[in-house]
């Protein structure tokens, strides 16, 4: 593509130690994004989406501890970063936010109020007064009568509202990247399109590369420019929207279009993946998923698979991907 | 049950269980207006013990000794409550006596509770080595009787009024520090905490702005039921003679001055500071429940 990558994850290992020995939690990640675009990161519970993304910003939580790997962000090893500076990078140009806004606002203080916290870490972004730079937070959000809010307390706010804040705190630093883990999973339907359509507007207004964590194919695919899926701590493909809901390449995610409902669709039942993810502390020999897939060969339990290149800048993880239809 | 019998006892019933329920609201409602009452005279008296009472605390009148209450035959009514063994007024001595019970029930409170929130808010914080060794040191001060601990203190350090507040102190910090800690332990694991990391917020700042104002409802409701029980320690240190040091007045100090004569038949000297400390006591207990129920419904300690 035209410009270097904004951040490029390479081969990132997070490990948590068990009574049984060490969990990689994530186990050889790498991704890149561009400037501007919004990634999806796709995945089942437990796959380690959560768990790379908060790797990025250095906040895995102990016992958990990054044990290899690099995160380059706009050329900078960030793992390499001393704690001040990775402290002013988090919340400035790399910003997160969570799955769930009623619970990532501090009860006990008003909106304004936090939203103050953002310039009290970053004191390099509050312009004039902080009443007058709170609001103007909440407006970009397209929080309505703005001035006024500022003094509510969270639990006057919806949930699509607080998320809102959330969002608005997030985006303070013009960020280059916008971390959203689940942003929409606790809300409905309709607070949901409005939120996506804040995401949008905001990747627009700022420029900000999104990585948008989900479980829910169908919002990527009116979301995201590309796709990031991983299965069992590993990236299993990587390709453009367009061509992964077209032509799948790895049987997992082939597996998890054919169980999204389709309007119109006559089938009395899903088609499901059978099986389980494979217990992160007894992974099978070979391929992760090849207990779980229907063109499993010899091959793939005998012989682990590399992510490499296929195709258009598309990668996959599998001996035998699957040809465009 | 059947239908009839049910639908005509139902309204006897409702009726007996909302007036019960209303009688119940408003008896708790009449007890948390004496209690603060109560504890509002025994301020007062705290406050401006010299200008209520009707003698100096020491005036002794050795003539006038162990006078019984002015409302009894031989008694003398400028001497309401009686006098002691020396002569001294009760009821002054009983006014005066609120302000000590008072300052040191406060200052070892204030203290304890800044300093054991403070230890408890790191350990839970910060968890490892340091959570280790302060929950440890809990434990082990736990399972020392606290009148153990006192007397061992007071046998080393000398007994002072300064020196009760330090023994009330080392006392009193575990409950914080425990009750800050587990605080602390929860919080830390909520979203917001971790969305002010990912925000790019100091630790000092997230522990200060954001656990701290987050507990300090409960600690409140903790330090006040925790009040009664220090003025009960110290009215018990100075009974043992380790605590207030007269010629402050202490209503402790009082009850084991006076319990000789007791048996003499002088009831008075013994019952009226002790009632003074079942009263504080009892109306710190009563608004201490109450605060609890308005400030944090859920908690249940």
């Amino acid at each position: 593509m035209r410009e270097p990558p904004l951040l490029q994850v390479e081969d990132l290992r997070v490990e948590f130690p068990t009574p049984k020995g060490s969990v990689r939690a994530a186990d050889g990640v790498s991704f890149r994004v561009w400037p501007g675009e919004i990634v999806g990161l796709v995945g089942e519970s437990g796959c380690g989406k959560s768990v790379t993304t908060l790797a990025l910003l250095r906040l895995v939580r102990l016992p958990g501890r990054i044990s290899s790997g690099r995160i380059l962000f706009k050329g900078s090893d960030v793992l390499m970063l001393p704690e001040p500076e990775m402290r002013l990078l988090r919340g400035g140009e790399m910003a997160m936010i969570f799955q769930n806004p009623m619970t990532a606002l501090d009860p006990v203080f008003t909106v304004g109020d936090q939203i103050a916290e953002v310039f009290q870490a970053h004191p390099n972004l509050r312009t004039g007064d902080v009443r007058t730079a709170a609001a103007a937070i909440l407006e970009r959000v397209r929080i309505p009568n703005a001035k006024a809010q500022v003094n509510a307390y969270p639990h006057q706010f919806s949930g699509g509202m607080a998320q809102r804040v959330m969002i608005g705190m997030g985006v303070a630093g013009r960020p280059s990247l916008l971390i959203a883990d689940e942003p929409t999973t606790a809300l409905d339907v309709s607070v949901q399109a409005q939120i996506l359509d804040l995401l949008r507007a905001i990747r627009t207004e700022l420029h900000t590369a999104i990585i948008f964590i989900t479980h829910d194919l169908a919002i990527t695919a009116q979301l995201c420019d590309r796709i990031v899926v991983m299965y069992a701590g590993q990236v299993v493909e990587s390709s453009s929207t367009r061509d992964l809901f077209h032509a799948p390449r790895h049987p997992y995610t082939r597996g998890l279009l054919d169980s999204m409902p389709r309007l119109g669709q006559k089938r009395a039942r899903f088609a499901q993946i059978p099986g389980q993810p494979p217990d992160l502390g007894a992974l099978p020999v070979g391929c992760r998923f090849a207990p779980r897939c229907p063109r499993a060969e010899a091959r793939c339990r005998a012989e682990e698979p590399m992510l490499t290149p296929s195709g258009d800048a598309r990668e996959v993880r599998c001996h035998f991907p699957l040809e465009a239809p | 049950m059947t239908g009839p019998i049910a639908s005509s006892q139902s309204p006897i019933s409702v009726r007996e269980l909302t007036g019960r329920r209303l009688a119940r609201f408003r008896s708790g409602d009449v007890l948390v207006l004496i209690a603060f009452l109560m504890l509002a005279a025994i301020v007062i008296c705290a406050l401006i013990p010299a200008t209520l009472a009707p003698y100096p605390p020491n005036q002794q009148e050795i003539t006038l000794r162990l006078l019984p209450p002015g409302w009894m035959s031989r008694g003398d009514s400028a001497h309401l409550l009686g006098t002691d063994q020396l002569g001294r007024d009760l009821l002054s001595r009983v006014i005066h006596g609120a302000r000590i019970s008072l300052i040191v029930g406060l200052s070892a409170l204030a203290i304890s509770g800044i300093i054991g929130v403070a230890i408890g808010l790191l350990a839970g914080y910060y968890r490892g080595w340091l959570d280790d060794w302060i929950m440890r040191l809990a434990d082990v001060q736990l399972a020392i009787p606290y009148v153990l601990l006192a007397i061992a203190i007071i046998a080393v350090i000398g007994p002072s009024n300064v020196n009760v507040v330090l023994v009330l102190t080392v006392n009193g910090w575990v409950v914080y520090a425990r009750l800050a800690r587990g605080q602390a332990l929860s919080l830390r694991e909520r979203e917001f905490i971790q969305a002010y990391r990912a925000l790019g917020a100091r630790d000092w700042r997230i522990v200060l702005q954001h656990i701290l104002p987050n507990l300090l409802s409960a600690v409140i409701v903790v330090a006040s039921l925790e009040l009664a029980g220090i003025i009960t320690l110290e009215s018990s240190l100075s009974f043992l003679g380790l605590g207030i040091q007269p010629p402050t007045v202490s209503w402790g100090y009082m009850l084991a001055d006076g319990r000789t004569y007791l048996l003499g038949g002088a009831w008075w000297v013994v019952t009226f500071p002790g009632l003074a400390i079942t009263a504080t006591i009892l109306s710190i207990n009563v608004l201490a429940d109450w605060l609890r129920d308005v400030l944090d419904p859920r908690l249940k300690i």
